[in-house]
């Protein structure tokens, strides 16, 4: 029984439109409160290629609207933690994980690999410089935003259509700003705005009509209203970024090819269940770290020793400044150990932590 | 003229209201905000589109639909 079949029988999409979906390279900026669904949905839908890109680490308060995770993701990286349930969901497409921060240094490499981007971002400063990297590379965007009860769906810079800065032409004044944390959000709605997200995804994807291009879909989830804007293109929104473009090429980019190492706060690394620490120091280095669960392994002796390191836990890799424990993750990584992190903040971390 | 005013995000909790029905006799947008801002003073410094039948406009335009709507930026995610 084919996975797709349920796809492939509607006249409307069949093997042609399955076939589309698997050659479909989509990045998701952020795997949040919209993020979580979109992740799920794409992956479902058999995306062929599918990138995800946030720094932030799982925290219990998420698991109110963040469902791709479980108690068990506590503490790691949302991007290596996403990509992990969505390979169970889906193995036979393609994830990359990248568990750092999109910033003007690497958006713009990032950006190239992918056809579509979606925005799942928090905060506005990530939001311009995904509609400007969008311009630069000629990428649509696929917009969802959401404030407590209110939610805003949109498709930018996809053929011809407006952008971001058509909409909200400058960055907003200080005061206009506030996260889910601040101010709250029912769980329940990114998950219907970041649905809506997947489901441009999929029909721009598909070829189909009546994308949400040049219109803004807004909905409360309170009184169930929801209204359509018309948004207008205003080229000197475009023009502006491309008049910018020195400024993103001047920067040396960040080569966002080489293997993505995830790390884990201190704190979090003690609340994880299943962990084996590694300590990757010499013998006489100093200061001596006393834990459970922990094996020393100097590094250069670490491809030699992975017999002893268990790869079904969690290995958290420490040194002194993390410039061994990161070369650490990338050398287990390469021999196929799935869930390594680096220690932030090394020995001294773990210490300040137990004292 | 009778013109309903729909308020959206944190708008619409400086207003109290997600929509409200106010008589104007000004004729510009920007005429009609200056006196929502007398009735509201916080929404003066708070960033937002305007929304006049169903389009996104400048706030420079001239009122001509009985319905317009104030469109604050939302972030979360």
């Amino acid at each position: 029984m084919s996975r797709y079949s349920r796809h492939i029988v509607l006249s409307e999409i069949g093997q042609a439109g399955q076939d589309k979906l698997s050659n479909a390279k989509v990045l998701v900026v952020g795997a949040g409160g919209l993020g979580c669904p979109v992740l799920q949905y794409l992956t479902a839908a058999g995306i062929g290629t599918l990138g995800v890109i946030d720094h932030d680490l799982v925290e219990t308060s998420n698991l109110q609207r963040q469902i791709l995770f479980g108690t068990s993701s506590i503490g790691l990286n949302k991007a290596i933690a996403a990509k992990a349930r969505l390979e169970d969901l889906n193995p036979t497409i393609d994830i990359q994980a990248y568990p750092k921060k999109l910033t003007h240094l690497n958006a713009l490499a990032l950006f190239e690999k992918y056809d579509i981007i979606v925005d799942g971002t928090d905060n506005f400063t990530t939001r311009y410089l995904i509609n400007d990297a969008a311009i630069l590379k000629n990428k649509p965007i696929v917009y969802g935003a959401i404030y407590k009860f209110e939610g805003q769906v949109s498709v930018f810079n996809y053929e011809n259509g407006p952008s971001y800065r058509c909409l909200f032409p400058t960055f907003p004044k200080e005061g206009s700003v506030t996260n889910c944390s601040e101010v709250g959000v029912l769980g329940v709605l990114p998950g219907i705005i970041g649905s809506m997200q997947a489901n441009e995804v999929i029909k721009m994807v598909l070829g189909f009509a009546n994308v949400l291009s040049g219109k803004l879909f807004c909905y409360n989830s309170r009184n169930s209203e929801t209204v359509i804007l018309n948004i207008s293109k205003l080229d000197s929104a475009f023009q502006k970024v491309r008049d910018g473009r020195d400024t993103f090429e001047n920067d040396t980019p960040e080569d966002i090819c080489e293997s993505p190492v995830a790390e884990v706060s201190a704190e979090m690394a003690f609340q994880l269940d299943n962990v084996q620490f590694i300590d990757l120091r010499e013998q006489d280095e100093k200061p001596s770290v006393d834990i459970s669960n922990c094996i020393q392994i100097p590094l250069n002796n670490l491809e030699k020793r992975l017999d002893e390191i268990h790869s079904e836990k969690k290995i958290v890799l420490f040194c002194q400044t993390e410039i061994r424990s990161k070369k650490g993750v990338t050398l287990l990584q390469n021999h196929n150990f799935k869930n390594c992190y680096s220690l932030k903040g090394g020995a001294l971390a773990i210490l300040n932590l137990k004292n | 003229m009778n013109l309903t005013i729909k308020y959206f995000g944190l708008l619409a909790e400086i207003t109290q209201c997600n929509e409200e029905v106010i008589e104007f006799s000004e004729s510009s947008i920007s005429e009609v905000l200056e006196v929502l801002y007398n009735k509201y003073p916080n929404l003066r410094d708070k960033d937002f589109q305007v929304a006049q039948q169903l389009e996104i406009i400048s706030k420079d335009s001239i009122v001509s639909a009985t319905e317009i709507a104030l469109l604050p930026p939302f972030s979360g995610g």
